[in-house]
């Protein structure tokens, strides 16, 4: 073979091998690692799969926050104003967690319901509602009126 | 009144831009020299207007005009002034206004230091930097204007700055980001001038190497900056969250790099060309893109300002307009370019091939992680996030394989590397690596195969590099003589690699023998982590400029001694009624001692995390060493010398040097 089409040849099959890799890599790593969001009213209805690490959020239940007396567990409900589900969490809750303020909660869902939280994340400032929450009590509040506005996501 | 003018610079300095787009690029084209005169006064005038207008702003915030809207959303009369001057680019308006500024002052510099360029050249470089300065100007004068005007009701007072923006940190680090995001608009222009007039050459690579290399280095402090940041200032001692906003900088990071190290080919030997230009136009675009993801309000994040619509798509459009035109430009001209020269499979050649491969791969990956989950929430195909896990284990294994490979790099040479001689040179570097790498695992306290792996990576490009620096400074004249012989763009990429192997060993064993533990504790408590113990004395209150503070008093002892005492801090900003938790670190070069104070709990009790961070200091102190090879090496004597005669040169390919075994590619 001409020796220059033998470089290129070389280089192409670099470049796809490298391509190759990459591709399989990301593939196999974005299966393992995708975190899916699924709102109270979702789990409640038995709809997010037991054991697989989700999202979940809503807003923090008003009363709901009970802490251990000797630990850093910390129980507390979260809603979407339609349902509310149990989340339980050990550590470190972030400054602006508190009772009726938007919530992202990462972990898993036990058989009993309750949802075991490796991570909590609140919202940066008060103007601030994690989007997915923003969306899920949005699409609500527009189920029970009927209303229209679905798009947009002016509440944040 | 103030503001007015500094609206009316603004205007003025579009109306410059426009024309420095236009009548150069006009000039060069029609071959007619009195138009492309204009293109150095146009740049300088409009480096001025923009300076004038960012010079009226800071006024506006260090005098407290709060008819100015943008004061009056981002500071505070109780301000320390210091953060008056860095709240100036605390928002969305007044950061894009830094933007300019830096991209008005690339563009003055190019103007200054390309004086023997090729007037042509010269001309389409300034031309192409003015078309992105009229988008960015048309950007900030139509949808962010800082100059609005709150009349007639004006604001007594201020709505603050983000308490997490008052910090040192921010000082300094957006303008440094920014000057690396929008230095690579420089490394742009260059491939754009060169595409149009079709000469893509070493005369080429050469000019647009020292710019590229100092916006890389900009870029390399900006994100270490960052990564600081976030770990003192976000309190909880983390410092790479793989958070969209920290990709989005990375991205043109990684490719960057594969960018610096490709224009070194194309000059040393003239191939790769077409791949350079299209790598310089993809790592501005990824700057770009960068710009658009952090200031479109598409993230939630401490950076998003922007929640309007407007601005996103306006920012959506100026990359898709860059993009396209550029894309097309490439299409059209790029084949034009023959290679002549010709390398053997193994050769230093192929080494920087096989690494452009690597960082490419790793620049789409932390695309595909960070702009996946946009695009399905965008087509409403579902809600997901994607997490560190993801990154974690698809980019450590490239980031290990360009460690490695680059220890091999280093000794090959161009054109033709015997793989035998190869082979034999490797040897010793590798079993040194090996025995010191098991000593370094051992010594933290056991062995864990990927510390071991990345330990080892980190020795591996030390050893190489100072192995190789050994083998050139040997000298007849002795071994002093021959270190000194050898040229600063030489010391330059050793510094670059060492500080990347800095990199790589605080990463490594940061995550990997670093300790956590978040607590309860009651005042007169003591928690242990590793052989540290942390007495945690009182609580007490203070006052501070523009807050209350809880404090926390915390001995730390070690082997019975009280090694240090900490201050950690809850803190109340009145103003914005917001919370802040500001850590207090024990910082040393080999590991930082950190203690946090969380919520109160009961009465007495309170949530403390308490952290054991060994060699976290080398992951930011390794891109300070990156950046300082970067400029080392654009202080090079090459590039001031060869100016001079860079007219004669060009019309001619630039005569390629054979075997050159010296030969930098930082």
């Amino acid at each position: 073979m001409h020796p220059l089409r033998k470089k290129r040849l070389t280089i192409v099959l670099f470049l796809v091998a490298g391509i190759a890799i990459a591709v399989g890599l990301t593939t196999y790593a974005l299966r393992q690692n995708i975190n899916l969001f699924y709102d109270p009213t979702q789990i409640a209805a038995g709809e997010a799969p037991v054991d697989v690490r989700i999202r979940a959020g809503g807003m923090v239940e008003a009363g709901s926050v009970v802490r251990e007396p000797n630990s850093l567990k910390v129980i507390f409900r979260v809603t979407d104003f339609n349902e509310s589900v149990p989340v339980e969490y050990e550590g470190i809750l972030p400054d602006l967690f508190a009772e009726g303020q938007g919530v992202v909660a990462m972990g898993r869902l036990n058989d009993s319901g309750r949802f075991v939280a490796d991570q909590v994340l609140a919202k940066h400032d008060e103007n601030y509602m994690p989007p997915e929450v923003a969306d899920s009590l949005k699409k609500d509040v527009a189920g029970q009126s009927s209303s229209a506005e679905t798009t947009g996501s002016a509440t944040y | 009144m103030y503001p007015e003018l500094g609206q009316l610079a603004l205007i003025l300095a579009l109306l410059l831009a426009v024309l420095l787009s236009v009548v150069p690029l006009v000039g060069s084209i029609t071959g007619r020299d009195n138009l492309q005169a204009f293109a150095r006064p146009l740049a300088s005038g409009m480096f001025v207007f923009i300076a004038m207008a960012f010079a009226i702003l800071t006024h506006s915030f260090l005098i407290d005009d709060f008819s100015v809207a943008y004061v009056a959303n981002n500071s505070n009369s109780m301000l320390p002034w210091y953060f008056k001057f860095s709240a100036v680019w605390g928002g969305h308006e007044g950061s894009l206004l830094l933007w300019i500024l830096m991209l008005s002052g690339w563009t003055l510099a190019v103007a200054i230091f390309s004086r023997r360029l090729p007037s042509e050249m010269i001309s389409q470089v300034l031309s192409v930097l003015g078309m992105v300065a009229v988008g960015f100007l048309l950007f900030i004068i139509i949808t962010s204007n800082p100059f609005d005007r709150l009349l007639p009701n004006v604001p007594t007072d201020g709505t603050d700055l983000n308490p997490l923006l008052q910090d040192f940190g921010l000082i300094v680090h957006p303008p440094m980001l920014y000057m690396g995001y929008v230095g690579f608009s420089v490394a742009f222009a260059f491939a754009i001038a060169a595409l149009i007039n079709g000469r893509l050459d070493a005369a080429w690579a050469r000019w647009s190497r020292p710019w590229t290399t100092v916006a890389w280095a900009f870029l390399s402090v900006g994100i270490a900056l960052g990564s600081w940041w976030a770990y003192y200032e976000l309190g909880w001692g983390g410092w790479w969250f793989w958070d969209p906003v920290e990709n989005a900088s990375l991205m043109p990071w990684l490719s960057g790099t594969a960018l610096m190290h490709t224009l070194a080919v194309t000059e040393k030997r003239g191939v790769f060309k077409s791949w350079t230009v299209l790598l310089a136009i993809v790592t501005f675009a990824l700057s770009l893109l960068g710009t658009f993801l952090v200031r479109s309000g598409v993230l939630t994040s401490v950076h998003a300002f922007a929640s309007d619509p407007e601005r996103g798509v306006f920012l959506l459009a100026l990359l898709g307009i860059t993009m396209f035109a550029s894309l097309a430009l490439y299409a059209f001209r790029a084949p034009v370019v023959h290679v002549r020269a010709s390398y053997a499979g193994l050769s230093r050649e192929v080494f920087l091939l096989l690494n452009n491969v690597l960082l490419v791969s790793a620049t789409l990956l932390v695309a595909v992680g960070t702009l996946y989950p946009l695009v399905l929430d965008y087509l409403e195909l579902g809600k997901l996030s994607i997490g560190e896990p993801f990154f974690n284990s698809t980019f450590t294994p490239l980031a290990v394989a360009t460690a490695l490979l680059l220890g091999a790099g280093i000794f090959s040479r161009w054109k033709k590397t015997d793989g035998g001689w190869l082979g034999r040179k490797l040897l010793w570097p590798i079993a040194v690596s090996l025995v010191a790498s098991c000593f370094v695992v051992l010594s933290y306290g056991g062995f864990k195969p990927w510390a071991f792996i990345g330990v080892f990576s980190a020795m591996w490009i030390a050893v190489a590099t100072a192995w190789d620096l050994w083998d050139k400074s040997s000298s007849r004249k002795g071994r002093l003589q021959g270190l000194k012989r050898q040229s600063r763009s030489y010391y330059g990429m050793v510094l670059g690699h060492l500080g990347l192997a800095l990199t790589i060993a605080g990463a490594t064993v940061v995550s990997n023998y670093g300790i956590e533990r978040d607590v309860r504790m009651v005042p007169g408590d003591t928690a242990t982590v590793g052989d540290y113990q942390f007495v945690f004395r009182e609580i007490g209150q203070r006052q501070g400029a523009n807050f209350t503070a809880q404090y926390g008093r915390f001995d730390v002892i070690l082997d019975g001694e009280r090694i240090a005492q900490l201050h950690p801090e809850k803190r109340q900003y009145p103003v914005g009624m917001s919370v802040m938790t500001e850590a207090d670190i024990d910082a040393g070069l080999f590991r930082d001692i950190f203690v946090a104070v969380a919520e109160r709990l009961d009465d007495r009790a309170w949530a403390i995390r308490l952290q054991y961070k060994p060699l976290i200091r080398w992951l930011w102190l390794g891109a300070l060493v990156m950046a300082m090879g970067g400029f080392l090496a654009i202080s090079d004597r090459r590039y001031r010398l060869r100016v001079r005669d860079e007219q004669p040169e060009t019309k001619t390919a630039q005569p390629i040097k054979t075997d050159d075994p010296a030969g930098a590619v930082s």
